[in-house]
């Protein structure tokens, strides 16, 4: 143990253990320490048949891994890597990943089970005592060492010389900053990017699923309909970045069930336009219960009401999804008025 | 060791196993250091096989990790598909993806490979997760050990980034859905989320940096720091000897066991083999993560049951439950507090667990070292705080599930969100009154123990006819293990005056000590170990 500090602090600590190791029973003290139980022998360091058993088990393993490894190398040669086997209980999986697994892995474990089965019944298995040293350097040490530190400290003159001392840490300050100038360029600014999406006036909306744009009688009561602006192109350089802000989604309600007036005035016959981009941390919203009208994101359950606004009215989501106001062009295809009038996706700090 | 002149003479030359240790110890001065280590004692007990879980399952992921950087295109390219996977040919996807589905489809054992580094990943953060709730528990964390608990704590979180960045790789329509709740997370930092969000992403959501970015961070930078953590958390380990529980002959200055070589070599040497055995077999038997099942990333699209990994479901709980606050601020800045405020809770959960051990030490005032582990009922605060801790994050994780948790137990996910918001502040504070409830019942059960002897299940009928059970006193052994504890006294600060009649004074922060030491070993917060005269008194008069 470490050497008491000497302060009135330590007034609450339990004393030092009564006993040192390998102190023998004791009468007037029945919680001493007894030492070491003395060594009681295994079946294998009495009966060198049952040592020879043990030796065969171990050999045996050892064979068995030399096997299973024959067997992982004759699978990657026989198994066709697309063929598939039913296994019970596991149900229909690929030949090859189960043989060369589990060759792999009897190998393996075989080689452990050995080793383990070695070590618990051949080795020998008599405890040890090692002794523990203090950590903390005695006194005469820290001494010497501290010591050497002035010593080296007042050679070197930093606590005299303070201009070069200030200088120094002044130097050392900056220039790490070099390095943090350096990651300015990982990306571009985001000046007003997250406020504007692929939507714009006139543009028409297409049928995610058919490519094809949508009439106003495509949108039937009951469903959910996603679209994308035209002319975005999937595989094309955009397409992941603008489809992950212009994704809407459309149903038509009664317009007699539409709560909120701007929602009936931004929609057509009753069909509303609404982003798909969770206002919560951006998943895309789902599920559509046609029932309640209520939309639900499945990744943490924000639940939004499309009759009313697309309010919140369950779920960690902070605010409506934003609406896409929308009309019918001269040839009888949906598009839309504008861009959103609010930005879509996760809130953030200059959103307002 | 250089020969001199008084060096023995040998006959012939050494066997060759010896000439090559000279060699190499006229250059490393491997004797000296196999002196100290070589028949290095390790003590026994199945709880010290954790550690080793996760040491080997960091090596097994190290190993197959490398295979599968030879096949893996870290590349956002879109490419149309066109491998021997059907129901995706023809399909947009990038190039991760791609190469993700060529890993499992056209390399022979690929598969193997990525299923057994996936389930080695898991079950090296379930190993590190147990393996700190050991040290905990048994308080191996105090002095000397402290720096250690630390090393392994920034393991833990390490390991836990080290999985997210690693699972997010193949950019599959679950990993997609992963990276775009940290951009909205990340977004939802006051004043400079959009410019971080902007920096790590290279631009707008999804962009093309972000799984390159991610490759060097998981092949590279975390393990690379995770390597050097756990060399420094061996190292550490063979320096200050490990712990033992208290028993005959074990002590504060010694250690008992069995030595490195051989027994402990084979022992842990095999157990390598064990680990990498079992994972491989679950590998051969149970699918994970079939990204080919979820398709490629669109950002428009999403599966349902969309879950992280486990080790990130305590966040995820954190997010789901947290209602959604949103303030905006004069001038039309938005705090997204619904967001932000649990991307703040999840590393202060950690945090809390990681200062403990300053904590406590800071209670005790003990400076001593200490090598002998407690059992978790003779450290009954420390145990419930644990405890506690854990009945949090096991909420957190309930609330990460609440959809499954859902659909599987036909519930309300209303409801359970509703038990996660009351849960995550009521469940701890039950947990640490009962789990302390029952540390104290079983110090009253082990002080009964020692002073009357063990249960025999031998019923006798006295001559009166009265019925009493057989109590067989215990062992020296016995009775040495159960009162080897030690019991700290609470800390007083003493009276307000001095002896000469002067208020002392006494600082707020020593007062707060004072009640926390109170609240830890104070009156009705440990049960008294039985005393020598105690048992004397009772074993001399009547012996049953």
């Amino acid at each position: 143990m470490s050497s008491h500090t000497g302060t009135h602090e330590d007034e609450n600590l339990p004393g030092e253990r009564e006993t040192a190791h390998g102190e023998v029973a004791n009468r007037e003290n029945p919680f001493a320490d007894p030492g070491l139980p003395p060594h009681e022998p295994r079946k294998q360091d009495i009966d060198e048949r049952a040592a020879k058993r043990s030796e065969r088990t171990v050999a045996l393993l050892f064979t068995v891994s030399m096997l299973a490894t024959i067997g992982f190398i004759a699978s990657y040669v026989i198994f066709p890597i697309d063929q598939m086997v039913t296994i019970w209980p596991l149900g229909k999986i690929s030949a090859l990943n189960f043989s060369l697994g589990m060759t792999l892995g009897i190998a393996l474990f075989c080689i452990g089970a050995g080793a383990v089965h070695w070590g618990r019944t051949l080795m020998s298995d008599h405890e040890l005592i090692g002794e523990r040293h203090p950590i903390e350097a005695d006194e005469e040490t820290k001494q010497k060492v501290l010591a050497d530190f002035h010593q080296g400290a007042k050679e070197s003159q930093i606590g005299r010389r303070k201009l070069v001392r200030n200088t120094m840490f002044g130097a050392l300050a900056l220039v790490p900053l070099s390095g943090v100038v350096l990651l300015r360029d990982l990306g571009p600014l985001p000046e007003d990017k997250l406020r504007h999406t692929a939507w714009a006036k006139g543009k028409m909306l297409v049928n995610q699923n058919t490519g094809e744009p949508l009439r106003p009688e495509d949108i039937t009561v009951g469903t959910l309909a996603f679209a994308q602006p035209e002319g975005l192109e999937e595989g094309s350089h955009d397409f992941q970045k603008e489809i992950a802000k212009a994704a809407v989604m459309l149903v038509r309600l009664e317009p007699n069930d539409i709560k909120d007036k701007r929602e009936l005035d931004w929609s057509h016959e009753g069909i509303v336009a609404f982003s798909r981009i969770c206002t919560h941390v951006g998943c895309p919203v789902t599920l559509y219960e046609q029932q309640t009208h209520h939309v639900l994101c499945p990744c943490h359950q924000s639940t939004f009401d499309l009759a009313d606004g697309a309010r919140v009215i369950f779920g960690p989501a902070g605010h409506p999804l934003p609406q896409l106001r929308i009309s019918v062009n001269d040839e009888g295809y949906l598009v839309a008025e504008d861009d959103f009038a609010e930005p879509v996706g996760p809130t953030f700090w200059e959103r307002g | 060791m250089s020969t001199t002149s008084e060096a023995p003479k040998r006959r012939g030359k050494a066997p060759a196993g010896e000439r090559v240790a000279d060699w190499a110890d006229g250059r490393l001065g491997i004797y000296g250091l196999a002196k100290a280590n070589m028949r290095k004692i390790f003590p026994d007990h199945w709880s010290f096989m954790l550690g080793e879980v996760c040491l080997y399952s960091f090596i097994i992921i190290i190993l197959t990790g490398v295979y599968l950087t030879l096949f893996f295109h870290p590349s956002m390219a879109e490419v149309t598909y066109h491998g021997a996977y059907v129901p995706m040919q023809g399909v947009h996807m990038s190039e991760a993806y791609a190469s993700t589905l060529d890993i499992s489809f056209d390399v022979r054992g690929g598969l193997l490979m990525r299923q057994i580094h996936h389930w080695a990943a898991l079950v090296f953060l379930v190993g590190m997760f147990v393996h700190m709730m050991r040290v905990f528990f048994t308080g191996a964390f105090r002095k000397p050990r402290e720096i250690n608990w630390l090393f392994g704590f920034l393991l833990l979180v390490l390991g836990m980034f080290t999985g997210f960045t690693g699972y997010s790789l193949p950019d599959d329509l679950l990993s997609g859905t992963g990276i775009r709740f940290m951009e909205g997370a990340v977004l939802s930092v006051p004043v400079v989320g959009t410019y971080l969000a902007f920096f790590i992403f290279g631009g707008e959501f999804p962009g093309t940096e972000i799984i390159p970015r991610f490759f060097v961070a998981h092949v590279l930078l975390l393990p690379g720091i995770m390597l050097g953590l756990v060399v420094a958390h061996l190292i550490l380990v063979f320096y200050h000897k490990h712990t033992q529980f208290a028993g005959p002959g074990r002590t504060e200055k010694n250690v008992v066991g069995m030595p490195l070589l051989p027994v402990y070599m084979a022992k842990a040497g095999g157990f390598f083999f064990l680990v990498f055995g079992i994972i491989a077999i679950i590998s051969a038997t149970f699918t994970i993560n079939p990204v080919w099942v979820l398709g490629p990333y669109r950002p428009d699209q999403v599966s349902t049951n969309a879950q992280p990994d486990w080790y990130m479901g305590f966040s995820e709980g954190l997010i789901r439950a947290m209602p959604g606050w949103e303030i905006v601020l004069p001038g039309g800045y938005t705090l997204a507090l619904g967001v932000f405020i649990p991307l703040m809770i999840f590393p202060l959960i950690l945090a809390a667990i990681a200062v403990y051990p300053f904590i406590e030490s800071w209670v005790t005032g003990d400076k001593r070292e200490h090598h002998i582990l407690d059992r978790p009922r003779n450290a009954p605060t420390r145990t419930a705080f644990g405890m506690a801790w854990l009945s949090l994050y096991f909420v957190c994780l309930i609330g990460g599930g609440n959809d499954l948790w859902a659909t599987h137990f036909h519930l309300s996910i209303n409801a359970i969100t509703w038990f996660v918001r009351i849960g995550f502040f009521a469940v701890p504070v039950i947990t640490f009154i009962v789990t302390k409830r029952i540390c104290l019942g079983l110090q009253r059960r082990d002080r009964e123990k020692v002073l009357h002897g063990r249960e025999s299940g031998i019923i006798k009928r006295l001559p009166h006819g009265e019925f009493v059970e057989v109590h067989e006193p215990l062992s020296q052994e016995q009775l040495h293990t159960l009162t080897a504890h030690e019991q700290y006294k609470p800390l007083e600060i003493g009276p307000e005056v001095d002896e000469n009649g002067v208020a002392r004074k006494v600082g707020r922060v020593q007062k707060l000590r004072a009640r926390l030491s109170r609240g830890y070993y104070g009156e009705g917060n440990q049960i008294p170990k039985p005393t020598v005269e105690e048992y004397k008194e009772l074993t001399s008069g009547h012996g049953h």
